[in-house]
């Protein structure tokens, strides 16, 4: 028992160590002195303000929502034909394939950046939204797989052969059976590839041109080459951003385990 | 969200099985219909869109780096040449992997008691602590390192109360490995916890009383009975941490010292610093080559571990 207890009391240091620190940048955001130094002084929404009235931030947030929606779009399309077709077929390499799309989480992302950078560079894609979302398809793509896979899992393969057997076309079949039963997966694929991409900053630092900067991307550079407190506030809206983004992904989850008890 | 990729990753050969079973008993039913059935060709073609993007844009870019390393500026090996006989890369390449084995210490010590507590309280209790491991995956890397930032600094918070309590300081908390250490581990501990704790909820729980039943004392029991069985999640976790360690670049160029770079930095300088393609590229070889044979040796000790576990983000 007091093992137990003091196992908890270390548990309660490894959550205060992990979540507290971050929470740091929230009363930054506020500070009404143009420094970086915590504690704060004073109240003052004017980092709010500089972000909403400073276009070269907006375009930034807008590129962001931009890339990060297509890329949404493109890696859920992908990833629930891949995930369906891995489900379907059988042979040799097959789970030489499976780990083949999801090696990307895997690779230290610093390689696929140079990689990506110079094929870029060939093809004239830096900047460009296509490139961008086409190598932030790569590695969401993974994880709308892994989500779709598992709701799959859930789907009896009979109903779909009875919904065959009643006339119904492949396609008939797919979106008013199979779709809504894999429904709560897909969502939960999508939104974690809408964070995903939206979060990225690794590969889009080096995709990047002055053209097109993702807000990661803007806020790096902002930090490394001036120490403008707007960044606290960018930071802030970005994590509003993700998080809510991840509690709608966690609460689609929720229904789906829910559902399959 | 760990948690998702979690119970699907385990999930995933099941369905190759249930299929595998399905197809088996579907030529039973010799209806008309059976010519709905997809001839097996089909379903391929849904794999198609996806390999195309993933060759394209995952595995081109790597064959291009790989390309650019032996023939940039002309085709040889100089590029390795000179990757293994200058001592400066060398002494980046030990301090990269010092740092990743320092984290993946860092983390298999916070990690591993905090997954055995997961195995040891109620339902609800362990999805609160799965949860509370999550939670930081919501918030990217970036803001989280500039949280770091502030707290570190020399001016900052922690530093001031060093000085006001103990009368020492500024400590150089940033720009420093115990930064990178620091704000590395924190991100990766989520990578730790779930493979060990996947591994130690499967350990039957009679176990450790079998052992003091006969006379065994518990720390002996926990040595030689636990912490063995506990091996497949302590190698899956520490493998992750380390090998995801090894690409770090946000972290180090934020919270570490521009004089004490690690490779991904290096890899960064040579490429955009000095356009030196080759040396940039081999450095980049020998990042993901060191990966290869990390995940070869791991694949080779504990066969069938999920890597890909709790890859939530």
């Amino acid at each position: 028992m007091t093992l137990k207890r003091a196992l908890g009391a270390l548990a309660v240091l490894t959550v205060l160590w992990l979540l507290l620190p971050t929470l740091v940048i929230i009363p930054m955001s506020f500070n009404s002195a143009a420094s970086f130094n915590f504690p704060p002084q004073g109240f003052s929404l004017q980092w709010y303000e500089n972000f909403f009235t400073d276009p070269s931030w907006l375009r930034a947030l807008g590129s962001s929502l931009q890339v990060a929606l297509i890329t949404m779009v493109v890696a859920t399309a992908l990833g629930i034909m891949a995930a369906i077709g891995l489900s379907k077929v059988k042979f040799r390499g097959k789970a030489l394939l499976e780990s083949y799309f999801l090696t990307p989480l895997i690779v230290p992302g610093i390689v696929i950046a140079i990689g990506l950078y110079s094929l870029f560079l060939r093809f004239n894609l830096l900047g460009t939204l296509p490139g961008f979302v086409l190598a932030h398809t790569v590695v969401a793509l993974p994880l709308v797989i892994i989500n779709v896979t598992a709701s799959l899992q859930g789907v009896d393969p009979k109903l779909e052969q009875a919904s065959a057997t009643l006339g119904a076309g492949r396609l008939r079949t797919f979106f008013s059976i199979t779709l809504p039963l894999i429904m709560p997966g897909v969502t939960a694929g999508a939104l974690f590839a809408f964070v995903t991409s939206f979060d990225e900053i690794i590969l889009s630092l080096f995709i990047q041109s002055p053209q097109l900067q993702t807000l990661p991307v803007k806020i790096y550079n902002s930090v490394t080459q001036a120490s403008d407190p707007t960044v606290a506030a960018v930071a802030v809206i970005a994590m509003l951003t993700s998080v809510l983004v991840m509690l709608t992904a966690q609460f689609a989850t929720r229904k789906r385990k829910r559902a399959s008890v | 969200m760990g948690q998702l990729g979690y119970r699907k990753l385990d999930g995933m050969a099941d369905t190759t099985t249930t299929h595998a079973r399905s197809k088996r008993s579907a030529p039973g039913g010799d209806t008309a219909k059976q010519v709905r059935e997809p001839k097996s060709w089909r379903p391929f073609l849904l794999l198609i869109p996806a390999f195309v993007v993933v060759s394209f844009f995952f595995l081109a870019p790597l064959i291009d780096v790989f390309y650019r390393s032996i023939s940039d500026p002309t085709l040889g090996v100089q590029n390795y040449v000179w990757l293994f006989t200058t001592p400066t890369n060398m002494v980046v390449a030990f301090r990269t992997f010092a740092t990743s084995l320092l984290v993946t210490i860092v983390c298999l010590l916070i990690a591993y008691p905090y997954a055995y507590l997961m195995t040891v309280v109620s339902d609800r209790t362990r999805n609160m602590l799965q949860l509370f491991i999550m939670l930081p995956l919501w918030t990217s890397i970036l803001v989280r390192t500039l949280a770091w930032l502030v707290l570190l600094q020399d001016t900052g918070p922690i530093n001031g109360i060093l000085e006001a309590v103990f009368g020492i300081g500024p400590l150089p908390l940033i720009r420093s490995t115990f930064g990178v250490a620091l704000g590395m581990s924190q991100v990766l501990l989520p990578f730790m916890v779930l493979p060990i704790y996947s591994a130690l909820a499967k350990i039957d729980k009679r176990l450790l009383p079998a052992a003091a039943n006969l006379g065994a004392r518990p720390v002996t029991a926990f040595f030689t009975v636990y912490l063995p069985l506990s091996r497949p999640g302590i190698f899956a976790g520490s493998v992750t941490v380390f090998i995801l360690g090894l690409g770090f670049y946000i972290i180090p160029a934020l919270l570490g010292s521009s004089k004490e770079i690690m490779m991904s930095a290096l890899m960064y300088q040579q490429i955009s610093g000095f356009l030196l393609w080759g040396h940039g590229t081999a450095l980049g070889i020998f990042m993901l080559a060191t990966t290869i044979v990390v995940l070869a040796l791991l694949g080779r000790a504990s066969k069938g571990t999920n890597l890909f576990a709790g890859r939530g983000k």
